[in-house]
């Protein structure tokens, strides 16, 4: 077992780990730490792949600005414990996990079906591809209409965010 | 190194982990955190199979899906300040109305 694999195990787990503790945690809030807990996790996995620019991003944009919305509003509306009414959604629990089950069980089935030719398996995941040279030379050129398209996405997003939060004036 | 399915084998984990907690949970921000965590297992996949192929292009479109991923919170986000203005509630049972 080489040094990477061991690393991929400890933060596999690290994942897994936030994963759980966003479905079992009750309080939103501590949901919300779980899955920050699980994005440095993937933040480690881009970097052991070598895209060191993601890597660098999924904890910038990821866990810092999008999770930091996401507290920041269960703080602003100051939310208790989900469960309210707890019996009343017991079935849910009872479907959703046979569901997701199945769900993992087919994915895995397919995963290891599918046959990679073997050149491609053997290729060694080498940091020349996710550099940010690449990725800028990427956007810029080839990926130049979608890289404008989310710009004018974000913008609409601002405007419509702006829009629905506004209290209404009497 | 560290096989190609061993990355996939744990994107289908991640991206169950979230499907299941859109089924079982109740409140809606814990549903968006769980949209965002099957967001990134689609991530996680995307990577993997760009770096193994040593190809730009499946990381270009994670960058893309981190953008329109920010744009959904803002907008989710906004909506769950909203609804929870008129309803004083965050369960998903409770806002079954199209209706602000």
């Amino acid at each position: 077992m080489t040094i990477q694999q061991i690393v991929f195990i400890v933060f596999a787990l690290i994942i897994t780990a936030g994963g759980v503790g966003v479905l079992v945690q009750r309080n939103p809030l501590y949901s919300a730490f779980s899955l920050i807990l699980s994005f440095i996790g993937l933040a480690a996995m881009y970097i052991l792949m070598g895209a060191q620019f993601l890597g660098v991003i999924q904890i910038v944009v990821y866990a810092g600005a999008i999770m930091v919305l996401f507290v920041f509003v269960i703080m602003l509306l100051n939310v208790r414990d989900d469960e309210l009414h707890p019996d009343r959604h017991k079935y849910l629990l009872y479907i959703g996990v046979p569901l997701g089950l199945g769900l993992i069980a087919e994915v895995f089935y397919v995963v290891t079906r599918v046959q990679i030719a073997p050149a491609i398996t053997d290729m060694h995941a080498t940091g020349t591809v996710g550099t940010v040279e690449r990725i800028g030379v990427g956007l810029l050129t080839e990926y130049l209409l979608p890289f404008e398209a989310t710009s004018v996405l974000i913008l609409m997003a601002v405007i419509g965010a702006m829009h629905l939060a506004k209290r209404e004036k009497e | 190194m560290v096989p190609l399915s061993w990355y996939l084998a744990l994107s289908a984990v991640l991206f169950t982990m979230g499907a299941v907690g859109i089924l079982i949970k109740r409140n809606v921000i814990a549903v968006l955190l769980c949209l965002e965590m099957m967001l990134n297992a689609a991530n996680l996949a995307l990577v993997a199979f760009s770096s193994f192929f040593q190809q730009t292009d499946g990381q270009l479109l994670v960058f893309l899906v981190m953008v329109v991923a920010a744009a959904e919170a803002g907008v989710g986000l906004a909506i769950v300040i909203s609804v929870f203005r008129n309803r004083e509630t965050l369960d998903v049972d409770e806002s079954h109305l199209m209706k602000l």
